[in-house]
């Protein structure tokens, strides 16, 4: 699937790094402002299947290095152990743990369990919507 | 005790790896933990003997007030005992047997489990936990009778053991759900105490057939004992272990349990003895005819556990002692003779007592032991099987009714039990040489050590009664007989009494009927043609309407066709919504629609062209792109309503479900009109129905409201309680985060169906 369009993919070159960066950012400040796991996952996602539309599959595979399944189950299991913790402290499972640091310069920290088990939802959407996308594209060929 | 029952299955998960490393001693090292097991509980003996009961808590649901609490008494020590003692000598064994099966670590992965499983069974004091644990066994048993999955008659045996067991579970669990209604008290340790209440209950008689319908499918009682002989598919070892000694056991063990609370009565005494007598007989009968070793052995089992079935029915002190001790005996001689099947197998290849004959020069320690412990099995003096056998007939001559009929049936029993230890104590090792499949040499000693300690047990318990009584027996009896100890004891010679003339007469007997076995064959042939109309063709015919049912249920629901789903799917909501609105009522309040702003009402405009063109295109690129606008226009809703986080969600998976109907989009056939015009009436009358039943469902849920809201409350929990501005968030992964983690889980399912489904159709088509 190449569009061969010379601007798809001089932009697609571009938008990529600041795509993937700005998922993260916004899964690190979902807690607080519009944002979180789910929506950074789409944005992800989005940004890699806009890199398959702009070069090719193959190196959008590449270019992950690991096949969107592994990344489907890494996050169910990160998900799931993000509960752990609290289980170790005698509170129900899943009860969210936090943990707060000053950083040099007045700064603040927030560290918590919830965090851990967004980034698990971040890696189970980004994973769920490659594996189905890039499939369903190299099944065409 | 937690502990000791989760090593095992800690163990079963590192087996694999353990039997990587260890190799070829695989065997001896995993069954260290059985036999620190044994010991463990051998140190809960002096305790359980001063009359103690042990019970050891530990909070699992706490908000459901199911706790994983364990009772320790001699009952439940007993067949601890049992399962860890066998269980040591049957991985030791199994190592050995199985040393040349590639699968040898999944092996000890299920036979571990299943050993944590039963431990777990007999030692919960909390009903549900022992519910838990009976289906675990049941899994076990079906995975290992499956163990050589490559073989169709191993699969289908397994599956018949599964649905017959579990079947019988899922009566036990309702039974039990009564019983904890009765009893008042999920507790075992508190219902024993509830005897009275329980029987005087009105469900005392509907429980007590669901929870004998759970014991005796386990315990492979008439009519459902046909399992339990096809099980014999799985290797010997487990043969030996879970459809001798143990897990078959599990259905007495409950009866044994129970007798405090549901014993006494009329019902109990004669449902159990009769069914525990007949199946006696019918067990010893169709071993006594069956020739394949496994069989024989399989049938007798059924007889003891007919036997024990009926001990337990009859309920006198004396009894509960016999079965106590019957129940010992059993499992000692009935072990070790399995195991030497396995070695007549693993050394001379024979499968079938037909095949064997004159093997005792070839394997000298194997046929000294095994003829010992056909000595038990038959009842001969002074073996511990000799003791328990006196004590059975002594309490059916005490029986509190029906003493002809249960003598009747104990005497023929006895008879033909002698007979089918003849079979298996004489045949193979005495007489002329008979060629066996493979040069028969002595086993190692992995595989002897089971049948030596075994059979030699029941010779030390033989000589010395007094040592299993005061060992174990009395302690399990009284648990039995609600911690009253029992007035009974065990004796190597009674005196010249009537159970001493029947056992003299039954080795007689047994021994004349065994010199004719040939002939008596011969005479029984018309068995098999009958056996064509027994239960088990009951439960062929009732597994082949099932299938046939679920296939014509298949061809009318799911005929593949992506219209014919979406369509059920939609109908059977509509009605849902339709009847829940008919039998409550629906009240739309007034709408304010004064208040509609001009640019509200302008998308609203938006959404409806959309929808009523994404209808009528004939273009489906025009429809995909009508749909993708009514997304965004939702999108904007949201975010005119400031639900900020659902608007960029919606924008987002808009824009994703747009591409991927573009990458579906050119694999779908062209657009034709090809549909009559009662199918074009009848989707639409489907889709005007379902939209009407959502846009008045949702019209509803604005007006009426039974419940206050719950929003304030989350926005003032959102920063104090979930450390969060972002309500939504808080909610996502701080206040509901097993629902997310729900979602998440039909997300990634979702993502697997789909790969499968691409990826297996592509290798189809190569």
């Amino acid at each position: 699937m190449n569009m061969h369009s010379l601007i798809l993919r001089t932009a697609g070159n571009f938008l990529l790094p600041l795509l993937l960066l700005f998922s993260v950012f916004l899964l690190l400040r979902g807690h607080d402002e519009p944002g979180g796991g789910f929506i950074a996952g789409l944005v992800a996602a989005g940004a890699i299947v806009l890199y398959v539309f702009s070069m090719d599959i193959a190196s959008a595979r590449r270019l992950l290095r690991v096949d969107p399944r592994d990344l489907l189950g890494a996050g169910m299991v990160i998900a799931v152990l993000s509960g752990a913790p609290a289980a170790f402290l005698g509170q129900p499972y899943f009860t969210a743990q936090w943990w707060e640091f000053g950083l040099p310069g007045g700064g603040e920290l927030k560290l918590s369990t919830v965090l851990i088990f967004d980034i698990g939802v971040y890696l189970v959407v980004v994973g769920a919507v490659l594996t189905i996308i890039l499939n369903l594209a190299e099944a065409e060929d | 005790m937690l502990y000791a029952i989760l090593s095992t299955f800690v163990l079963a998960a590192l087996a694999p790896w353990v039997h990587r490393l260890t190799g070829r001693y695989s065997g001896w090292v995993l069954a260290l933990l059985p036999a620190a097991l044994f010991l463990y509980f051998a140190s809960f003996l002096p305790a359980i003997n001063a009359g103690e009961v042990v019970i050891l808590v530990t909070p699992w649901m706490p908000g459901l007030d199911i706790q994983l609490s364990f009772l320790v008494d001699g009952l439940s020590l007993l067949f601890a005992l049992l399962i860890s003692g066998i269980g040591f000598f049957i991985v030791s064994y199994a190592g050995r047997y199985l040393e040349k099966s590639r699968d040898l670590g999944r092996f000890y992965v299920l036979i571990l489990s299943f050993m944590g499983s039963m431990l777990g069974l007999v030692l919960a004091d909390n009903l549900v936990a022992m519910f838990v644990f009976w289906e675990l066994t049941s899994v076990t048993s079906y995975l290992l009778i499956g163990y050589n999955h490559e073989d169709l008659k191993a699969r289908k045996a397994a599956l018949q053991g599964l649905i017959v067991t579990v079947g019988g579970g899922l009566a036990l669990l309702a039974g039990i759900v009564m019983l904890a209604i009765a009893g008042g008290s999920y507790e075992l340790s508190e219902i024993l105490n509830s005897g009275d209440a329980v029987r005087e209950h009105a469900l005392y008689l509907p429980l007590l057939i669901l929870i004998l319908l759970g014991a005796f499918t386990k315990s492979a009682q008439v009519p459902f004992h046909f399992w339990l002989p096809n099980a014999m598919a799985a290797p010997t070892p487990v043969s030996a272990y879970l459809h001798s000694a143990t897990m078959v056991k599990a259905g007495i063990y409950l009866l044994a349990r129970l007798n405090p609370s549901l014993g006494g009565t009329e019902v109990w005494f004669t449902v159990l003895a009769l069914f525990g007598a007949v199946t006696m007989f019918v067990g010893v009968f169709l071993s006594f005819r069956s020739t394949g070793i496994k069989s024989v052995l399989a049938y007798s089992t059924v007889m003891a556990l007919g036997m024990l079935t009926m001990l337990i029915g009859i309920g006198t002190e004396t009894a509960l002692l016999a079965a106590m001790a019957f129940l010992l005996a059993h499992s000692l001689y009935k072990g070790a003779l399995f195991l030497v099947a396995g070695i007549l197998d693993h050394e001379a290849g024979a499968k079938d007592f037909l095949q064997t004959g004159g093997l005792r020069a070839a394997l000298p320690v194997t046929s000294a032991f095994a003829i010992l412990a056909a000595l038990s099995m038959a009842g001969v003096l002074p073996l511990f099987g000799f003791v328990a056998k006196e004590l059975m007939l002594e309490s059916v001559l005490g029986a509190p009714g029906l003493v002809p009929l249960l003598a009747l049936l104990a005497i023929a029993s006895a008879i033909l039990g002698v007979g089918v230890a003849a079979i298996v104590g004489i045949r193979p090792w005495f007489g002329p040489r008979v060629e066996t499949p493979k040069t028969p040499h002595e086993a190692p000693p992995a595989l002897v050590a089971g049948p030596v300690v075994l059979a030699s047990l029941g010779l030390v318990f033989g000589l010395g009664p007094g040592l299993a009584e005061g060992g174990i027996l009395a302690a399990a009896a009284q648990a039995v007989n609600g911690g009253v100890p029992v007035d009974a004891y065990l004796a190597l010679w009674h005196g010249l009494n009537w159970p001493l003339a029947i056992s003299v007469l039954a080795l007689v007997a047994g021994l004349f009927l065994y010199s004719r076995w040939e002939r008596v064959r011969e005479l029984l042939a018309w068995v098999d043609t009958a056996s064509r109309y027994g239960p088990e063709r009951g439960y062929d015919k009732m597994m082949d309407g099932i299938i046939g049912f679920s296939d014509w249920q298949t061809r009318v629901l799911q005929n593949g066709y992506l219209r014919f789903y979406i369509m059920f799917i939609i109908v059977a909501t509509a009605l849902m919504v339709g009847v829940t609105a008919q039998i409550f009522g629906v009240s739309v309040g007034p709408l304010a629609i004064a208040d509609l702003r001009v640019y509200e009402m302008a998308i609203v405009a938006i959404m409806a062209l959309s929808a009523l063109f994404a209808v009528l295109t004939r273009s489906r690129l025009g429809a995909v792109a009508a749909l993708g606008s009514f997304g965004f226009t939702v999108a904007l809703i949201f975010v005119l309503f400031s639900a900020l986080d659902v608007g960029i969600t919606q924008i987002l998976v808009e824009t994703l479900t747009v591409i991927l109907l573009v990458l579906v989009l050119f694999r779908l056939p062209g657009f034709l009109g090809l549909s009559p015009w009662w199918v074009k009436l009848r989707d639409a009358t489907i889709a005007l129905a379902a939209g009407g039943m959502v846009t008045l469902l949702i019209l509803s849920t604005h007006s009426a409201r039974e419940f206050d809201s719950i929003a304030q409350e989350l926005i003032e929990w959102s920063v104090p309680e979930g450390y969060g501005r972002n309500v939504v968030n808080v909610i996502l992964v701080d206040f509901r985060t097993l629902d997310t983690l729900g979602e998440i889980f039909v997300l990634a399912l979702a993502a697997v169906g789909v790969y499968a489904m691409i990826r297996f159709r592509a290798e189809d088509r190569r």
